[in-house]
């Protein structure tokens, strides 16, 4: 069908590439998803049944809000969790709501290729040429790293600007101008130009600062309003965030041996997104990080069995763990308590630190 | 050596498969008792808070069994040919491992990988060659085992067809069959149906294979296998049966999107949704219990309820 105006739901910031994507590669107009706010979830817990997990929630008010300004044609994703069933109910739920959409559910394929999901995708447009796709592809996927590789930057960093702002004002003007790329030429060029620009930003990083490393489930993690702008919120602290988890990492270069590194904790894959979690906070542990801070989502099942792990993690490297489980309704002010309880506890542990060091230097 | 087992999970699905091989090679097993309130006590202390209400259960089970027996039996599962399973039970064993860690727990494990060419048997070979048994003798205790299974399951069907023979509504409880047996989760519901002259039949008591064919009738993109058998075996009951009750507990994944979905698409019958936490009273279920009779007495007999 030409002409059909399709959308995907709001995850970070990865509209960007994706509407290259849909736009270069597919030939179809793509509708950026409206961003996520109160409005979005109310719309989507409203219409969900009651105990799926928020990212379900937050998908389905997207799409509703999506719909509403003009999408026809909406994608959902497929997974290994519960995801893998979101797109059916969806679009079962859409339907009972009256919107005509159609609907594109990539969940339910045998093995992920590259092959199935371009067949399924055929539909937006049956002019599309896999040459089309295939010039677009490197772009795209090239986007997303670079895309990535700034914003750890900006995660290492943005807590000590100089001047307040200037970090967020220069993202929020290079993922407007992402969306103008169409060739890897001009997007190399860009990139470097920004990476420039990011790193003549004045910052005065102390000379040990606290660290703190994030880990947890996909969406949670990835989706700033549904973690209450968590990284804002450290950033604001003065706290170096490391998030590992994004794009890139885990879906365009999945992390190999997986398995030997979290041995000593577990014996079998625990399922989704567990085992890079699990081995995640083990590397922050041993690399002496002041805390891990988990997120995931109400119920997440492979999230609260990577807990009893994380816990014995936590003991073993003696390394405090924050844990939040963040539904449709979790109260700001309880967040914001148990952060900044956090904050403390970590803050007077490296303060004790020093001071034991130092202590040690001056007995000798 | 005395092997422990939990009487939660996957106990309900394999218990004769499990017991009859243990007793055929001779080896000791205990199995942990009814679920009770000192069961669900340690493991909901023991749990992680939002874990769901079984699995909480399970680890109730494994605490009971610690400084019993020397081997605790823990069940992992991957997957069917016919479908994934939650991940709890991709999880499992490492859960029990991690949360029991100080306890000095020794874990008999037993581990099914859905791509893997290698199946049941080889797996039960392997928990054989633990205990030093012959290759051939495991084989030989693994096929007794596997008959008794069937024929346990053939007699459960059997039995279940003479109950659509009795009078009384006949009402499909649809849910997992570690809570539907399990004495403090779901037996006290199918008692009360019972007391109140309803017939309740499980989902749960299907001719396995064809379920899962017959599932694709009603949803597509199911990927669990037990959650096809339980969608299949609507499909297979729907026409005899007056209504359907959705027994899940809170919080289950899974159920938390199939139900939904069985919800918005059976619309020829009536449909109780109920799940529990185990902090329902149960004055509060029996009266939904009696209002769902009462709702299909009035859809089938005239204004008055009258039959």
């Amino acid at each position: 069908m030409a002409g059909c105006r399709v959308s995907f739901p709001q995850l970070g910031n990865y509209h960007a590439p994706l509407e290259v994507l849909f736009t270069m590669g597919f030939e179809v107009e793509y509708i950026v998803p409206p961003p996520v706010t109160n409005r979005t979830l109310a719309l989507g817990s409203h219409h969900s049944p009651e105990s799926v997990c928020a990212p379900f929630k937050y998908t389905l008010g997207n799409f509703i809000e999506t719909i509403e300004s003009g999408a026809d044609t909406l994608i959902q994703a497929g997974g290994v969790c519960r995801l893998g069933y979101y797109g059916e109910l969806q679009a079962q739920i859409l339907a009972d709501l009256g919107y005509e959409v159609r609907f594109i559910n990539l969940a339910g394929m045998k093995k992920l290729s590259p092959l199935e999901v371009y067949s399924r995708l055929k539909q937006l447009n049956p002019k599309v040429s896999l040459k089309r796709i295939a010039k677009s592809l490197p772009v795209v996927l090239k986007m997303v790293e670079y895309m990535d590789e700034v914003e750890d930057y900006i995660r290492k960093n943005v807590g000590f600007a100089c001047k307040e702002g200037l970090f967020e004002q220069t993202h929020a003007e290079f993922l407007s101008d992402l969306r103008t790329v169409r060739s890897r030429n001009y997007l190399d060029r860009m990139y470097r130009n920004y990476r420039q620009r990011f790193r003549n930003i004045a910052v005065s990083k102390p000379k040990n600062p606290l660290r703190v490393g994030i880990v947890g489930e996909f969406y949670t993690v990835m989706a700033p309003f549904s973690n209450h702008f968590i990284e804002k919120e450290l950033a604001a602290m003065g706290i170096v965030v490391d998030r590992w988890l994004n794009i890139s990492n885990s879906l365009l270069h999945p992390p190999k041996k997986i398995k030997e590194r979290v041995k000593p904790y577990t014996r079998y894959p625990m399922g989704a997104t567990s085992m890079a979690t699990i081995s995640r906070a083990l590397e922050l542990a041993k690399k002496g990080y002041d805390g891990i801070i988990h997120l995931k989502s109400f119920g997440c099942t492979p999230e609260v069995d990577a807990m009893p792990v994380l816990q014995n993690i936590s003991r073993d490297y003696k390394i405090p763990i924050l844990f939040f489980s963040f539904d449709t309704q979790t109260s700001e002010t309880g967040f914001k308590t148990r952060l900044e309880a956090f904050y403390d506890m970590i803050m007077t542990k490296k303060a004790s630190q020093r001071q034991t060091a130092c202590s040690g230097t001056f007995s000798r | 050596m005395k092997i422990g087992i939990p009487r939660a999970f996957l106990y309900y699905r394999y218990k004769e498969l499990w017991e009859t091989f243990f007793r055929e090679l001779g080896i000791e097993y205990l199995v942990s008792p009814e679920t009770g309130q000192d069961i669900v006590r340690a493991g909901s202390m023991y749990a992680i808070d939002e874990s769901c209400l079984p699995s909480k259960v399970y680890l109730g089970h494994v605490e009971w069994l610690l400084g019993k027996c020397d081997y605790i039996l823990v069940h992992r599962i991957a997957g069917y040919s016919t479908g994934t399973v939650c991940t709890k039970f991709h999880a499992i064993y490492d859960v029990v491992a991690n949360t029991f860690r100080d306890r000095q727990i020794k874990l008999l494990s037993f581990n099914i990988e859905p791509n893997v060419a290698e199946g049941e048997m080889a797996a039960f070979v392997r928990l054989g060659k633990f205990f030093k048994k012959k290759k051939v003798r495991s084989m030989l205790a693994y096929l007794a085992a596997k008959q008794a299974e069937r024929n346990a399951q053939l007699k459960e069907l059997r039995e279940q067809e003479l109950l659509f023979h009795q009078d009384g509504f006949k009402i499909l409880v649809v849910g997992h069959r570690y809570n539907i047996f399990d004495k403090f989760i779901g037996k006290p519901v199918l008692d009360r149906l019972q007391e109140l002259g309803a017939v309740p039949v499980l989902a749960d008591i299907v001719p396995r294979k064809e379920a899962v064919f017959k599932a694709a009738e009603l949803t597509g993109t199911l990927p669990w296998a037990p959650e096809k058998e339980q969608v299949g075996a609507v499909v297979l009951y729907r026409e005899r049966v007056d209504g359907l009750i959705l027994l899940s507990t809170f919080p289950c994944g899974p159920d938390s999107l199939v139900n939904e979905i069985l919800m918005r698409r059976l619309k020829d019958k009536p449909v109780l949704n109920l799940v529990l936490d185990g902090h329902q009273s149960m004055v509060g279920i029996e009266t939904r219990l009696e209002s769902f009779l009462d709702i299909i007495r009035f859809q089938e007999g005239d204004a008055y309820g009258r039959m």
